[in-house]
């Protein structure tokens, strides 16, 4: 049996992007040099909801790259069949950028330690900053958010899910559930 | 995450017979991300540091030999050569003795190419990591055949429905035969084109792959063609009398600047390597603009990459 519980609908969720939108924008006095990468898969939509908000109060595009970290995970032997690797693929050039990782939960920290070394294999950024829409604590690496939508507390034993239509889910909200066999 | 289809894990990649479509598909997919890292100033990824490929080269073969070493060092792996020139072979000791001392080294995943068909095989009962086979015998060259449907699929967009015509000696062709593996697998139609000689009865290839035509008029099969394929020549056919002359051979069978002229642009020429140039294809065929032959070599490393990685996951 599992318990699940709303914990962002998708108002909730449009309001957190357009305050990491203005975020962004204020931290780095302006965005001409911010470049967006999703995280596969869910942070790629996340990215290009962030860059349409900025689009609407700002009135200039950011770029919106999409950056898969599978060739880059440390845990491929414990995982059984290798995980799908799908492409990655960023423009222009982040040397000298300002890269805004966008990931929609961060958890042990262990996706943004594989997706910092793939960003170093790409170019050297002037700045690498992390945007994510759930923070759910549970940190096995010292790594932490510059935006964060909202900070959830939680059991190792609850799942996190963000749920977008881009990606194919049949609402936009995030919800937290407990399975017990977890 | 998403995983590959295949839930019981693939451990050996020895010929696509045992290939699903959905499976070539994901590799052909994954290809395509092994490109990227490829195209990257930075070529390599992390994902198989620290395991040990070893390259067991029976026959010498140097370019497939370096596509897998590149393949490897672009994935991080270490990845030693080990040929049969010089070694303890010359001393008379076997394959599995090989193979046994070679899992003791700390391999876990080789890569063999040997003149038996089954070799691979062999190795593969022995052996308690991965086998990749790198062209065994008249058997199977499965990188070869996922690398030439990976070039036709960049090119023309998907395999299914595409008519690829194979030209040459067939009979003695692993290329031939793990291409019409994977390409019936995945939906295309295959005419063979070959002399007598070098052909065998059309019954012996449509027992195993019913769909496919057989004929020996090399115009006639290229009318309508998308691709074709031509294979190398051994000049020893010849001194073995399956050909009159190479000559005769090439103004028959080859892909001569006159047949180019009757081929659309639009057909793919392709050819595993090395080429006889002059004989199985002409210069002025081999650099058409149609011509991707030096994109199949390109195209190699990513795809052993690809199934280097589906390996060791």
């Amino acid at each position: 049996m599992i318990e699940r519980k709303q914990i962002l609908t998708a108002d909730d969720i449009r309001r957190a992007l357009v305050r990491i939108a203005h975020e962004i924008d204020e931290r780095n006095g302006g965005l001409h040099d911010v470049i967006l990468v999703g995280i596969r898969r869910r942070g790629v939509p996340l990215a290009e909801r962030i860059a349409a908000a900025i689009a609407d109060f700002e009135g200039v595009r950011v770029p919106v790259g999409q950056l898969d970290i599978t060739l880059y995970r440390d845990d491929l032997r414990m995982r059984g069949p290798a995980p799908l690797v799908r492409k990655t693929e960023i423009q222009p050039d982040i040397t000298g950028k300002v890269v805004v990782l966008v990931d929609d939960v961060l958890y042990t920290g262990r996706t943004v330690r594989a997706a910092l070394d793939a960003i170093a294999d790409l170019g050297r950024p002037e700045r690498i900053q992390l945007a994510v829409l759930v923070d759910r604590g549970h940190r096995e690496l010292p790594i932490r958010a510059d935006f964060v939508g909202k900070n959830v507390p939680t059991a190792r034993a609850e799942h996190v899910e963000v749920r977008l239509r881009e990606a194919g889910d049949d609402a936009d909200e995030v919800v937290i559930g407990r399975s017990d066999s977890a | 995450m998403i995983h590959s289809t295949d839930a019981a894990h693939r451990r050996h990649a020895i010929d696509l017979d045992d290939f699903t479509p959905e499976e070539i598909e994901e590799v052909l997919e994954t290809t395509e991300s092994m490109k990227e890292v490829l195209s990257r100033e930075i070529k390599q990824v992390p994902a198989l540091r620290g395991r040990n490929v070893v390259n067991m080269f029976y026959e010498e073969s140097t370019r497939t030999r370096i596509s897998f070493e590149l393949a490897a060092r672009a994935l991080s792996a270490n990845i030693v050569n080990f040929t049969a020139r010089g070694s303890s072979v010359e001393k008379g000791e076997s394959l599995l003795d090989t193979v046994r001392t070679l899992q003791a080294l700390g391999a876990d995943i080789v890569v063999i190419r040997h003149g038996e068909a089954g070799a691979p095989y062999i190795v593969a009962r022995e052996f308690r990591g991965s086998v990749i086979n790198a062209g065994d015998g008249r058997h199977a060259h499965p990188t070869q055949a996922l690398l030439d449907m990976y070039t036709m699929r960049e090119r023309l967009g998907q395999i299914r429905g595409l008519h690829v015509v194979i030209v040459g000696d067939i009979l003695h062709s692993r290329v031939a035969r793990s291409n019409l593996w994977g390409l019936t697998r995945m939906g295309a139609e295959v005419t063979l084109c070959a002399p007598p000689t070098l052909l065998g009865p059309a019954a012996y290839w449509q027992a195993t792959w019913p769909s496919v035509r057989v004929g020996h008029d090399l115009d006639d099969a290229l009318a309508g063609a998308d691709v074709v394929m031509a294979l190398r020549l051994q000049k020893e056919r010849q001194q073995a009398g399956l050909l009159p002359s190479l000559r005769e051979y090439t103004r028959r069978y080859g892909i001569t600047p006159e047949r180019l002229a009757r081929l659309g642009e639009r057909t793919l020429i392709m050819h595993p390597g090395p080429m006889n140039e002059g004989v199985e294809i002409s210069p002025e065929a081999a650099t058409a603009p149609n011509a991707v032959i030096e994109e199949q070599v390109t195209n190699g490393v990513a795809v052993r990459m690809a199934l280097l990685y589906r390996l060791a996951g």
